[in-house]
């Protein structure tokens, strides 16, 4: 017996491919979609408006598959970081974060992570495998507080850009009138900069970009983040500066702050020169040290005065406040190595 | 409205398979160029072309790429079927990796030797020791060639064959036996990024400076 394939996480258009071959109208496709996205059932035999054939055409090959979050764990200040098992017998974690007008949930792309910043726990554990668009649609559509969600950000495990396609079928699904219908001024998507896949992104979406910063001096930026000597910052900035982004889509730049590393005047005075003619706003984001960490974040006051600098001279600067520290739940700190297997099979 | 990396047209010079599924591409170039830096690499013109680290010296008439066929990929199952003549599409050298002329260590998994293999062949390797991890004897890449630039600085971590030549074990082993790593030295590392991680954790734990380590992974 052939596996049943699975649907949920498909666009109208890839459902309209499986309509057609199996003998049914275009127009199923829509409605299969209203279903899963916007009535969100999980069988077919709920799709009241199919043909009983129809429905029957589709449970003979198909199935609608999420994955309910394994685990929870709450903290003082209310975040929530959930668990959800993927495919392939692994695991990644998502951020709920609650706030007084606001709830945002952080999504993973990745299991691990390829790309190996010095600051980053996810980094820590290397690279398990891209999660299919029905993964990260799963992390939102499975989460128990969906219908309290106004706003989602792509900063969990892994680099979106480095899994460019299944990233932007799912801010279709999300923003797509068949789909959830949502604003993609809803949605944040982060990236350290992988120039090829992050021009992709911003021709083919209108959702918010952050870009990782960390540093404004490209040796010490390649110390903290290999991927500057592949793409240095400057070049992610200058091919930013080419797209006309209009009004309504935002760009930021994420700068984590290490003591004695990048919090100084001078580093505050080249990222104003760096940034120098993109509308754009900075997050400083407090550093949550890693095991092993030969990092330490700046105190609180001193962000305030790198904050205070960049003001000064015209920037748009918030400092990010921290959440869900105490369960691993912060920015940097998602991991799922404790569930890989001990020694697993590398090329060294 | 963007800037896609241009790709030239050029001729495949020769491509030889030097082990399972593992595969040198050389093409007659123009480029100038730095050890250490990378070129994105496609069959056609203008599809999602994919970066190799250059393994030539600077000063050879012929570039080459190392590679590694991976089954699913889009690339690489297609690049290791070219024939001398056909055409590839190349961009211009790019990327900052690079050695300095301070002593130190290069630490390569797989085919992330490829960077350290065009440093030696101009003329980098003089203070430099490589270590390089593979799982087996035949994954130790231009071996022959290091042997003749730097025969003395070669050691080679063999991970899975029993009756290796080489050290037996995992390169982050072989580093973690090691009493004495120079804290004044500079490290260099190349590959996956489990090898990456790993190895500066090491590194770190050993009380190395993390500004004294210099990473580039294959993403
Ligand atoms: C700096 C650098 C240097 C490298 N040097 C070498 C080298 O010397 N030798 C070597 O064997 N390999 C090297 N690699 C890896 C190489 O670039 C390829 O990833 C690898 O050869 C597999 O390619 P593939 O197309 O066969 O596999 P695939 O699995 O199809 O693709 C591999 C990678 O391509 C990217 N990718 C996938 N889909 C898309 C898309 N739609 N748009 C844009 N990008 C996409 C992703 O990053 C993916 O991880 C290097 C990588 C980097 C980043
Ligand atoms: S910061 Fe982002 S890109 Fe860097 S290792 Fe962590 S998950 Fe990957």
């Amino acid at each position: 017996m052939t596996e049943k394939i699975n649907i949920f996480g498909l666009t109208v258009l890839q459902l309209q491919e499986i309509v057609k071959s199996i003998g049914l109208p275009v127009f199923t496709a829509s409605q299969i979609a209203e279903w899963l996205y916007q009535r969100r059932v999980t069988t077919f035999s709920e799709m009241t408006n199919l043909s009983k054939k129809a429905r029957e055409l589709l449970d003979k090959d198909y199935c609608i598959l999420l994955a309910e979050p394994s685990k929870v764990q709450v903290s003082v200040d209310g975040t929530k970081k959930y668990l959800y098992p993927t495919e392939i017998g692994k695991y990644v974690e998502a951020a709920y974060i609650p706030e007084k007008e606001r709830a945002t949930l952080c999504v993973s792309t990745q299991i691990g992570c390829k790309m190996g910043c010095l600051f980053c726990m996810t980094g820590k554990q290397g690279f398990q495998g891209n999660l299919t668009t029905g993964e990260i649609i799963n992390q939102i559509q499975s989460l128990p507080e969906f219908n309290k969600l106004t706003n989602i950000v792509y900063m969990g495990m892994g680099e979106p850009m480095d899994n460019i396609d299944a990233v932007l079928q799912s801010i279709e699904i999300m923003t797509s009138e068949k789909g959830y219908g949502w604003s993609p001024k809803r949605i944040t998507v982060s990236t350290i900069g992988i120039i090829p896949a992050m021009i992709t992104f911003l021709d083919k979406s209108q959702a918010h970009l952050a870009v990782s910063l960390h540093s404004p001096f490209d040796e010490e930026r390649q110390e903290l983040m290999p991927i500057q000597s592949v793409y240095p910052i400057t070049d992610v900035i200058e091919e930013i500066k080419k797209w006309n982004l209009g009004r309504q889509r935002r760009i930021s730049f994420e700068y984590i702050m290490f003591k004695g590393v990048n919090d100084t005047p001078k580093h505050a005075n080249e990222l104003v020169r760096l940034l120098n003619g993109i509308k754009c706003r900075i997050n400083l984001i407090r550093f949550h040290p890693i095991p092993g960490t030969p990092l330490q974040g700046t105190s609180f006051d001193d962000i305030v005065e790198f904050q205070n600098r960049l003001k000064s001279k015209g920037m748009t600067v918030t400092i990010r406040a921290s959440r869900g520290e105490d369960i691993f739940a912060a920015c940097g700190m998602l991991s799922t190595k404790e569930f890989l297997k001990k020694q697993k099979e590398t090329d060294f | 409205m963007s800037s896609k990396r241009q790709l030239l047209e050029l001729r495949v010079e020769t491509i030889r398979s030097i082990a399972h599924g593992v595969f040198i591409l050389s093409f007659k170039h123009n480029f100038h160029f730095t050890a250490g830096q990378i070129i994105a690499v496609d069959i056609i013109p203008d599809g999602k072309p994919r970066l190799y680290s250059i393994a030539s010296g600077e000063n050879e008439e012929n570039m080459e790429i190392l590679f590694d066929e991976k089954k699913e990929g889009k690339l690489t199952p297609f690049l290791s079927k070219l024939h001398p003549g056909d055409a590839i599409y190349v961009s211009e050298p790019f990327g900052t990796f690079r050695t300095y002329t301070d002593p130190g260590y290069w630490i390569a998994s797989g085919t992330g030797v490829a960077p350290f293999v065009s440093m030696a062949r101009s003329g980098f390797g003089k203070n430099k020791i490589l270590i390089h991890g593979g799982k087996a004897d035949e994954n130790f890449y231009y071996s022959e060639l290091l042997e003749s630039i730097m025969p003395q600085q070669l050691i080679r971590c063999s991970s899975q064959q029993e009756d290796t030549k080489y050290y037996k074990g995992r390169l982050t082993q072989w580093l973690k036996d090691q009493k004495d790593l120079p804290t004044a030295y500079q490290y260099y590392l190349c590959g996956s990024a489990e090898m990456v991680v790993e190895v500066r954790d090491i590194l770190i734990s050993r009380g190395i400076p993390f500004q004294n380590i210099i990473s580039e992974t294959y993403f």
